[in-house]
């Protein structure tokens, strides 16, 4: 049964020290800015970090890595011409990175959430990425497998939530959200309106209220200034 | 086709738009591959895909067409065309993957002659490295066309024996698009297709490796479709 939370900071409370967290996202495109900065004012420490991304200006993510809460990054592409937080912590040393092709970071949460133990992917094979891992020839093509990826915790951005907790999105912002949402255990969204049960067209519901655990609306986010890069 | 000059970079755009069938679900890789946009049409109906959860992408936004929710791979604002639809990022990758998409156009810093592919990472120790979907999208499409300068700026051949840079994918490139030549790479090797500013003996002397000569009009025959 899903919970709405009074305020990003009620959200994203109970937040462990050391937790894998997924951050849902595309750049700034569904970014959930609010409970990163909520997280960042919780005060969890020692987290890995799952996104696209590194982090982009000094805002959401950014912020999280700048506060030096984060310790290791499993993204596909840290640097940006903007991710000079995790750049500095990077080359300091002080922070771990593991870099995965996009569509293997995304098949790997899609595997967890799916139940799926593991699974071979063309992509990566023959690269420097594929080095110490299983590969296997199905059928004239090369594989390597990879492994599923679960979290503690997602903070996912979805446009509309019903009082159930069923999921909305909007355009190119929903990218990680709907795969993330299932594959944490907990799963904490941050919504620009929460409408009475009903309210949504079940055909239109992208993540159904199973996967939602918490749901807090915040005013429609300010412009967040666009970045450039994959 | 043989041209006197070599071409610009949107000379190079024209040429692969040109040799993209109507009708084709195309991916458009960050950077020069996004210009061949540019030079399609209506008429032409092909769907660009873009990684990020978007088929059928229009022109990049501007002024109150900007919505910071709809953007590009490469961050850009863009448009949705009628027809377009909108999915998550492991359905994104799935499309590719599964080899629904007809073509992807990649720059790249090295192309080896069995099609190699070296695009994500130069190999400086100091480099902070980051992939992104560029191996999905070597991979990820029945067709793989590179667009890029012949030389790098050194004066360096692009096209090599072997790679030296960290592979993006292996043995995925079908066409190389360049100012000075387009090669087509198959099973017999490097076949050199059209030529701007220059010719076969000069490319065979720059290039160091066996070329075919598919300049004559026969093995022009078949394009567009």
């Amino acid at each position: 049964m899903v919970a709405i939370a009074a305020d990003a900071d009620e959200a994203v409370s109970g937040i462990r020290d050391g937790a894998t967290v997924m951050i849902g996202g595309f750049g700034t495109a569904g970014q959930p800015v609010e409970l990163i900065e909520a997280l960042i004012r919780q005060g969890a420490t020692g987290l890995t970090v799952v996104n696209n991304n590194a982090g982009n200006g000094d805002h959401g993510l950014a912020a999280l890595i700048r506060e030096g809460r984060v310790r290791k990054v499993i993204c596909s592409f840290p640097r940006q011409r903007d991710s000079h937080h995790f750049d500095a912590r990077y080359r300091a040393g002080e922070l771990e990175l593991e870099l995965v092709p996009q569509g293997n970071l995304a098949e790997r949460i899609r595997a967890a959430g799916a139940g799926i133990g593991g699974f071979y992917t063309p992509t990566g094979f023959g690269t420097p990425l594929a080095e110490g891992k299983e590969t296997r020839h199905i059928e004239g093509r090369d594989y390597l497998l990879e492994f599923p990826l679960h979290a503690d915790v997602a903070l996912v951005r979805a446009h509309i939530a019903d009082a159930m907790g069923n999921l909305v999105y909007r355009k190119t912002a929903r990218n990680f959200g709907p795969i993330m949402a299932a594959a944490a255990r907990t799963t904490i969204v941050q919504v620009s309106d929460i409408v009475p049960t009903g309210g949504l067209d079940p055909e239109a519901v992208i993540t159904p209220c199973i996967y939602v655990d918490r749901v807090v609306r915040v005013s429609p986010a300010g412009a967040v200034p666009l970045e450039e890069g994959q | 086709m043989i041209s006197e000059s070599v071409l610009h970079r949107d000379q190079i755009a024209a040429v692969v738009a040109r040799d993209i069938p109507p009708g084709s679900f195309v991916n458009l890789g960050i950077g020069l591959p996004t210009t061949v946009s540019d030079h399609l049409t209506p008429e032409d109906h092909v769907v660009l895909h873009t990684e990020n959860g978007l088929l059928g992408m229009g022109p990049e936004a501007h002024g109150s067409d900007i919505d910071p929710d709809l953007i590009n791979a490469g961050k850009v604002p863009v448009t949705a065309l009628p027809g377009a639809s909108y999915f998550h990022h492991a359905d994104s990758f799935a499309m590719m993957r599964g080899g629904h998409l007809d073509i992807c156009v990649l720059g790249a810093y090295q192309v080896s002659e069995a099609g190699d592919l070296a695009n994500w990472h130069t190999g400086r120790p100091d480099d902070i490295p980051a992939v992104g979907g560029a191996m999905d999208l070597a991979l990820g499409a029945k067709q793989t066309f590179v667009m890029m300068n012949l030389l790098g700026p050194d004066g360096t051949p692009k096209i090599v024996p072997r790679c030296t840079y960290p592979l993006t994918g292996v043995a995925c490139v079908s066409r190389v698009y360049t100012d000075q030549a387009v090669f087509l790479i198959g099973a017999d090797g490097v076949v050199v297709r059209d030529v701007f500013g220059t010719d076969l003996p000069r490319l065979r002397d720059q290039l160091g490796m066996p070329l075919i000569d598919g300049t004559g009009p026969a093995q022009s025959r078949g394009r567009r479709g």
